[in-house]
């Protein structure tokens, strides 16, 4: 059977991780481009970080956020997690016919409000609109280039004994929109998307003088397929600890709901770090001292080499956790 | 039978998870292993009718509506699925309840909307409303696919086939919620089998574990409801009179059992026109070829997932063979991604 792009190729799990590496490397391969970090670190006069992130959410609009906001600290926070400042952005609209103006003007004013937070300007853009049912009425697509500030982050510099810091809480954005998109949330509820630009957050830490060996922000395929990647590039194992991750209580209800997975909900404002044991005391205050760092917590350890994610659940059982697969998707009862 | 070997069984997809994402099979008591029985609802839908829905969904002007969980799960041509369908054109839409299949039907009057009416007495109900909601409010071009499954008939039948070696029940919470604790009480009663219902928390479900051991153990077949703060002895009457008003049992098909006399939930004839099988004339023909697929082994407790040779190769969750490794309640798929290759 022919094998077609189904939606499970976005899920930016194993699907998504296999298109790269059939279609897309293949083709493109370089030293920039090879290491599949968030973003490039480009050789140069300067060393610069060149990332880019399209954006087809489903509302447009949700509690905590909408696809302008989103577009900005994406791409922002692929840069951060890179050891970068994000300076200029691009922005690409690909606006379905028969978009309300208001609509658009509403997502423009978003994108404004969240570039000027993150201190970056959008210095290029393109403008294309789409006949009607040939897009789902606004994607965005941004591109980001910073200056490299704190070089060197790897998944591969992990060692055995490192700690995992989480930012905060595991799964809201996921979680937000998923209830959005089945009309189950209203303005006030207690689930909310995360979207939030990381560059204080990501600063902060660089800058605390912790050991800090990689930074990666948990958005598609959440935590747990984060932490995947970061034991497969590493060659080393991590141990979690369930009772140690932090997800809103709201947040762990509508996942149950919903058959879904809080470690498996994208995140839009929530960083992953890797850090020496050593100073990860130094690193918890400098994130905690954010505003988007102040639930920061110790959610793991790098263990021995295995390349195997285990969590040990809050009922003392173990069980391993694997990169998503597929999308996930609401379930019967 | 000796303690020490006790094969007990949870018939509910939720459960399943719940002790997979939990890790729970390492706090069982010693010598107690839970065996997966059909309680997803995905994977007793055998692969006929799934190609019986793929061909419904090609029909034009047809919008299906279902849960996600059905949307990856292959007919009997591997690959070929609701989301294969939908990349070639077809239009599916995923909803989380019945009801918004109803509201979008409304809103679109030029298209059919066939909601895929899946699950066991949990779900029908809400599918029940969906149809008198439907009716109700003049949406004639709402209609149910009924895929809907009674528990009782398929435990009879798994109790009475060949092989059958389980020693205890642990019975689902969610449809019992439904049908009362008592609807269970055949299971002491009629075979000798003690029968736990079962909350959902780590702790329900080790609790009834525990309970149900040690009722195998010591060979009394009794009827426990531990679940008292959501099961009542009776059930919930109201959901029961909306079954009862839309619904009546009918031959079905179940993967890995067979067809089974009272197995299936139709839609009675004052409510053909939401009716899918009688609107679009539905035939559901066998299944062609032989599978590798052992999902009927699994779900009927004569294999484990681990012990099919395809488990892990073969048949992963980004490629499934069968249901079993589709559906978030399936065996398969809680031992793969929750115990590991």
């Amino acid at each position: 059977m022919d094998e077609l792009i189904t939606l499970d190729y976005g899920s930016g799990g194993k699907k998504t991780s296999r298109l790269i590496s059939g279609e897309i490397l293949p083709r493109f391969s370089n030293s920039a481009l090879g290491e599949l970090g968030d973003g490039a670190v480009l050789p140069g006069a300067a060393e610069l970080v060149f990332s880019t992130d399209s954006f087809v959410v489903d509302p447009l609009f949700f509690p905590g956020g909408d696809i302008g906001k989103l577009a900005v600290c994406g791409t922002v926070n692929d840069i951060a997690m890179c050891g970068g400042e994000a300076k200029y952005l691009s922005l690409s609209l690909i606006i379905e016919e028969g978009l309300p103006r208001e609509t658009l003007g509403r997502v423009l004013d978003s994108v404004k409000r969240a570039a000027d937070a993150a201190g970056v300007i959008v210095a290029t853009g393109d403008t294309k609109v789409v006949e009607r049912a040939h897009g789902d009425g606004l994607y965005i697509n941004t591109a980001g280039i910073g200056f490299l500030r704190h070089p060197g982050l790897s998944p591969r510099n992990m060692r055995e004994g490192d700690v995992v810091i989480l930012s905060g809480t595991a799964g809201d954005h996921g979680a937000a929109v998923m209830l959005a998109r089945g009309g189950l949330l209203e303005a006030g509820d207690a689930v909310r998307s995360d979207c939030a630009a990381l560059c204080a957050l990501a600063e902060a830490l660089l800058c605390s003088g912790a050991e800090v060996r990689c930074l990666r922000d948990p958005t598609r395929g959440g935590v747990a397929t984060t932490l995947c990647e970061f034991a497969e590039s590493s060659g080393l194992g991590i141990e979690l600890r369930e009772s140690e991750i932090p997800v809103r209580p709201a947040v762990r209800a509508a996942c149950a709901l919903l058959g879904l997975d809080a470690l498996y909900c994208a995140n839009e404002g929530k960083m992953l770090a890797v850090v020496s044991a050593e100073t990860a005391d130094r690193a918890l205050e400098a994130m905690r001292a954010t505003e988007t760092g102040k639930d920061s917590a110790v959610i793991g350890r790098v263990s021995g080499a295995d390349g195997r994610v285990v969590l040990r659940t809050e009922s003392g059982g173990g069980r391993i956790l694997q990169k998503l697969a597929g999308a996930q998707l609401p379930r019967i009862c | 039978m000796p303690c020490s070997e006790l094969r007990l069984m949870e018939v509910c997809g939720t459960h399943t998870m719940a002790i997979a994402r939990g890790g729970l099979k390492s706090l069982f008591p010693e010598g107690v292993r839970l065996i997966s029985g059909p309680g997803c609802p995905v994977c007793v839908t055998p692969p006929e009718v799934i190609d019986a829905v793929l061909e419904l969904s090609m029909v034009p002007g047809v919008v299906v509506a279902t849960y996600g969980d059905l949307v990856r799960v292959p007919g009997s041509a591997r690959g070929d699925s609701l989301a294969r369908r939908r990349a070639l054109g077809a239009e599916v839409l995923v909803v989380y309840s019945p009801m918004d299949a109803v509201d979008w039907a409304l809103e679109h009057p030029q298209r059919e909307v066939v909601f895929l009416g899946a699950g066991f007495e949990t779900t029908a109900p809400g599918t029940a409303a969906a149809i008198l909601d439907a009716q109700a409010r003049g949406a004639g071009n709402f209609s149910v696919f009924s895929l809907l499954k009674r528990v009782e008939p398929a435990l009879r039948a798994l109790i009475a086939s060949e092989g059958f070696n389980v020693q205890g029940f642990l019975c689902p919470g969610h449809v019992a919620s439904i049908t009362g604790a008592e609807s269970f009480r055949f299971l002491p009663e009629e075979y000798g089998l003690p029968a736990v219902v079962a909350g959902f928390e780590p702790g329900d479900i080790l609790g009834a574990v525990r309970r149900l051991a040690e009722l195998a153990c010591s060979g009394r077949a009794e009827l426990e409801n531990r679940y008292g703060r959501a099961v009542s002895a009776g059930g919930n009457a109201l959901a029961l009179e909306a079954i009862e008003r839309v619904f009546r049992p009918r031959r079905d098909i179940w993967r890995g059992l067979g067809e089974i006399e009272d197995s299936g939930l139709g839609i009675r004839p004052e409510f053909a026109r939401h009716d899918a099988e009688r609107r679009f004339g539905v035939a559901v023909s066998p299944a062609r070829g032989e599978s590798a697929c052992r999902c009927g082994e699994v779900i009927t407790g004569r294999t484990e997932p681990r012990d099919c040779p395809m488990f892990g190769g073969v048949c992963t969750p980004e490629d499934p063979l069968g249901p079993c490794m589709v559906s978030s309640e399936g065996a398969c798929a809680a031992a793969y991604k929750y115990e590991g290759v």
